[in-house]
């Protein structure tokens, strides 16, 4: 089977939660309302599927909508980080 | 402590690097080479480890190289030149990643020039923006250079090289006809890591400036002062040196001969021997657990503790001597329980209280108390043990005879260090520390005896009891500390727990007992009763109107415990023996299981441990301590249980023997059970044997006759627990207990008074021992339930002796499992707080590392104290509801 049609597959599925590539500017926001530099956000490979899968590059911010049992639903980012060699 | 005035510095960064040879000399005050180190009058010979340069270590003793005297000079290194480098057994790792990764030839690292170009912009680029990665990065650039076999430099074809440890590396030379091996001696390896270009190094994760790795092979080696290895005299005069003189000296001995031979052109065989000989007492010297090598021993047979083991282990330098620290103003001693404490109090004995000193400033509102402090002095309680003037000087009362004339001095400005007296507020201890509850702030009050006596209520959060656990207490020092103390942890701040936000503090067994005993419908209550309650209580007021008037007047127990309530709050739920025959759902309740408190008033039901009892969720009391405050909590349960504990005194609540005795009729119901059991088990057996039993899905035919009998025997001891219970007085004691959960369980009533039922290890039915039988009073092989550890008799009438041995086996599963959890789950525990102990909550409810990097977006993901919040969720609408129109939905 192509394993293009995998990784695009996995924004489908059940389990996984909407991933979107947030803007420079929303980015900036997001910045400076933590007040901290895109080092300090949790990281994400840029090899990891679903960063692929939504076409996410190096530098880019990911924001996360998930449930979660004790929030309900819950806004989380990630930044994108190079992959290990 | 004296601050020196001037520019504050701050850290930026602290880096590891590699002494190189020039700077060991240049920090040297003098170079050893005197196998001696003292004379014969006992003076240190210059130029031996001893050397009097290397720091001053005797008293008065003024150092030749600073001028100071031992209190004052730091001490200063020398350095032995070795007659031949050595390998530091430290970096091995080091050396071998890096022989592999460089050609043997021309020394440059095994990557192809066009690459290098590229990678080193990387690299660059990496350690600016992700240090992390850059160093991943090396890594496998490392790994990629040491994968190949021909130089892409010089085209020099790469030999293997080979590790013996720890310190011994060759060179697998292969040629057509055979293999090689050829030893690379520190030499070799020296010059080849002296000859890699800086540009190279960098490109592989070292820096060049800092850590040359020719530095990692040994040519000058650093002898440490003497104040970091005292010699210890002994009470006979006989000097005892530290380990690492002892080491010192071999290395130095060691040196010297070897120069020696060197000098006069020995034979390379005893050359070789001797440096190899140097290798050992240096890799000893760094560290003395190295695997390959017998560790070095002293003259007793100790293995000697040497630079390495100063450093590592739970006793090393950094978890002994750094992170964990003998701390003054700390008490330890036995604790026992005394239920006349608040839960808040803490029981000192006075001769700890006359030991244990808080310092107070005299102020003109304290002075005529300190100085009467000062009169008492240091042995008289209350007293104090140390004065401090204005200018800093410390006058300690034990050594002051003219007390009296020292009390007239003092004025404000002066400090008074007095003796710990009643409501100073301590930080009490057990260990081990596993979560918060387990210091807390007690407020102290002095009694006399000498153990520490706290109130049985906060055993729970310590997890103590009284068969001869000790605890510490630390008495906060400055203001600040006092403060913190008091708001922050002191004992009814924790009444709730953060773990799941329930009660940990609340009446445990005997206060669940006597709430039972005292608000059962049984309970009437002459006028003397009650006022000896309410008296245990420290009740101060008016005595509520009789519930009986005529023909005597008589008050129930619930109209005591309603005095105490406060009078809007409102509660209902079940009681703990709301079980089997006495169940109730609803407020019509005939067995007084259901608790119904209205406006203040304990209507119906009775308290036991789902109402009061620690541990307990949404329970009355856990309603009280959210909607009126821990403090009145606090207050309402030192009351309450003081008065339950009265209840009982004067009721003599005891267990005894008869409790768990049951009639002749009852002997023989259970006897009649056991016995079916035993035909039904001798049926599966038949069954078994004959072929006819059925295997049950994915287990043997052996397997599902073990199973069928251990359901059977099971079932059989639960219907003869039934059966004895069914004879038992609701009110005997025993039972009481059982049924309100203040100690014990029916099983445990059940295995007194029916039959132990059956003995289990590792969930079998006991069978090793001998062959084909647990012990030699059976037939092998047999398989009934007698033979396999299955006990008929009670606790009450006494076990067989083959019996007791099965009961033996059984409880002996028990303690190893305990003996070895608590290990495991304690390493566990400490890994698991070493990977989180910087995360905290910022102001902004984000959860962050130590550098402000995030963890959590908000804490727990709804940004809610557990311990604040309701049972397992952020709030409770129904309660809230409730609270608000005063009934519920």
């Amino acid at each position: 089977m192509p394993s293009k049609k995998v990784s695009s597959k996995i924004l489908e599925h059940e389990l996984v939660p909407k991933h979107e590539i947030v803007s420079v500017e929303e980015g900036m926001e997001i910045l400076r309302k933590y007040g901290i530099r895109p080092e300090q956000l949790p990281w994400i490979r840029a090899n990891d599927p679903i960063v692929k899968a939504i076409g996410a590059k190096p530098g880019d911010i990911i924001k996360i909508v998930r449930k979660s049992p004790t929030g309900g639903e819950i806004v989380v980012y990630r930044y994108v980080v190079p992959p290990l060699v | 402590m004296v601050i020196p005035l001037g520019e504050d510095k701050v850290v930026a960064a602290i880096k590891f690097g590699i002494l190189s040879p020039d700077e060991i000399r240049k920090m040297s005050v003098v170079t050893v080479t005197s196998t001696e180190t003292y004379d014969e009058d006992g003076t240190p010979i210059r130029g031996s480890v001893m050397d009097p340069r290397l720091g001053a270590i005797e008293p008065g003793q003024i150092c030749p190289v600073c001028g100071n005297t031992m209190s004052g000079c730091p001490g200063h290194f020398g350095h032995i030149e070795l007659a031949l480098p050595v390998i530091n057994v430290l970096f091995v790792r080091h050396i071998y990643d890096l022989l592999r990764a460089i050609c043997n030839k021309c020394s440059r690292v095994k990557i192809p020039s066009q690459d290098m170009e590229r990678y080193r912009v990387y690299v660059k680029k990496l350690r600016e923006r992700y240090p992390l990665l850059a160093k991943r990065l090396c890594e496998y650039l490392k790994r990629r250079a040491m994968k190949e076999s021909v130089c892409p430099h010089c085209g020099a074809k790469q030999p293997k090289i080979k590790l013996e440890k720890p310190t011994t590396f060759y060179e697998i030379v292969e040629t057509k006809e055979r293999k090689e091996m050829i030893k690379l001696t520190p030499i070799v390896i020296r010059n080849r890591f002296a000859n890699i270009p800086d540009d190279d190094l960098e490109l592989i994760g070292y820096d060049p400036k800092d850590a040359r790795p020719e530095w990692m092979i040994l040519t000058v080696l650093p002898v440490p002062p003497t104040t970091i290895r005292p010699s210890i005299l002994v009470e006979t005069g006989v000097r005892s040196e530290d380990d690492l003189t002892h080491k010192l000296v071999d290395i130095v001995r060691t040196n010297e001969r070897l120069r020696e031979h060197l000098a006069a052109g020995a034979p390379q065989q005893i050359i070789d021997d001797l440096w190899e000989l140097l290798q050992y007492h240096i890799t000893t010297y760094l560290d003395n657990e190295v695997p390959g090598i017998p560790p070095a021993k002293h003259r007793s047979g100790r293995p000697l503790k040497t630079l390495a083991q100063r450093l590592k282990g739970k006793e090393g330098r950094f978890r002994g001597n750094l992170s964990g620290k003998r701390v003054d103003f700390s008490a330890r001693t036995v604790i026992s329980p005394d239920p006349y404490l608040s839960i808040n109090e803490v029981g000192v004995p006075i001769d700890i209280a006359k030991i244990l000193t808080v310092p107070e400033r005299v102020t003109p509102w304290n002075i005529d108390e300190l100085r009467k402090y000062i009169l008492n002095g240091p042995y008289r309680w209350p007293g104090a043990n140390y004065v401090i003037t204005p200018d800093g000087r410390r006058i300690d009362l034990r050594f002051l005879s003219d007390r009296k004339s020292l009390a007239e001095k003092i004025s404000p400005g002066w400090i008074v260090e007095r003796h710990l007296k009643d409501g100073d507020i301590v930080l009490f201890n057990r260990q081990p520390s596993l979560h918060r509850m387990s210091m807390m702030g007690h407020i102290v009050r002095v009694l006399p005896g000498r153990t520490f006596r706290l109130h049985l209520a906060v055993c729970p959060p310590y997890n103590a009891d009284f068969d001869g656990d000790e605890m510490n207490l630390h008495v906060p020092q400055s203001e600040e500390a006092r403060a913190e103390a008091r708001t922050l942890t002191l004992v009814q701040h924790h009444i709730l727990t953060p773990r799941y936000g329930g009660m940990i503090i609340g009446a445990i067994q005997d206060y669940i007992s006597g709430a039972y005993m005292l608000t059962s419908k049984a309970t009437l209550l002459t006028l003397e009763d009650v006022v000896d309650l309410l008296a245990a209580a420290k009740y101060v007021g008016e005595i509520p109107e009789p519930a009986i008037l005529s023909p005597k007047k008589y008050w129930t127990g619930k109209q005591l415990i309603s005095m105490f309530l406060p009078p809007d709050f409102n509660y209902r739920g079940k009681a703990s023996i709301s079980a089997g025959r006495l169940a109730c759902d609803d407020v019509e309740c005939f067995w007084d299981s259901y608790v119904v408190v209205k406006k203040g008033k304990l209507l119906l039901g009775v308290l036991d441990k789902k109402s009061i009892g620690a541990e307990q969720c949404e329970n009355l009391l856990h309603w009280l301590t959210k909607e009126y405050g821990t403090d009145y909590a606090r207050e309402f349960m030192d009351r309450i249980f003081r008065m339950f504990i009265r209840a009982l005194e004067k009721l003599g609540f005891t267990m005894r023997l008869d409790d768990v005795a049951i009639p002749p009729e009852a002997i023989e119901e259970v006897r009649k059970i056991l016995e079916e059991a035993f035909v039904e088990v001798q049926d599966l057996v038949r069954k078994y044997v004959s072929g006819e039993l059925e295997a049950l899905p994915a287990r043997t035919l052996e397997e599902t006759l073990e199973i069928k009998i251990q359901e059977v025997l099971a079932s059989a001891r639960d219907r003869a627990g039934e059966a004895a219970a069914k004879y038992l007085d609701p009110f005997n004691y025993a039972f009481v207990m059982a049924r309100t959960g203040a100690r014990g369980n029916v099983l445990n009533l059940t295995q007194m008074a029916a039959t132990l039922g059956q003995m289990t290890v590792r969930g079998e039915r006991l069978w090793r021992g001998y062959m084909g039988r647990a012990l030699p009073h059976f037939e092998r092989d047999d398989l009934g339930p007698l033979a396999r550890g299955f006990v008929v008799n009670s606790f009450y009438s006494g076990l067989s002796p083959t019996e007791m041995f099965f009961h033996a086996a059984g409880g002996r599963e028990g303690l190893v499992d305990t003996a070895v959890r608590t290990s495991q789950s304690g390493y566990m525990q400490r890994r698991l707080i070493n990977a989180l102990q910087d995360l905290h909550v910022e102001y902004d409810g984000t959860v962050r590392a130590a550098d402000g990097s995030i963890v959590q977006f908000v804490y727990g993901e709804d940004g809610v104290d557990p311990m604040k919040a309701a049972h397992h969720k952020s709030v409770n609408v129904d309660r809230i509801v409730e609270r608000v129109i005063g009934w519920r939905l």
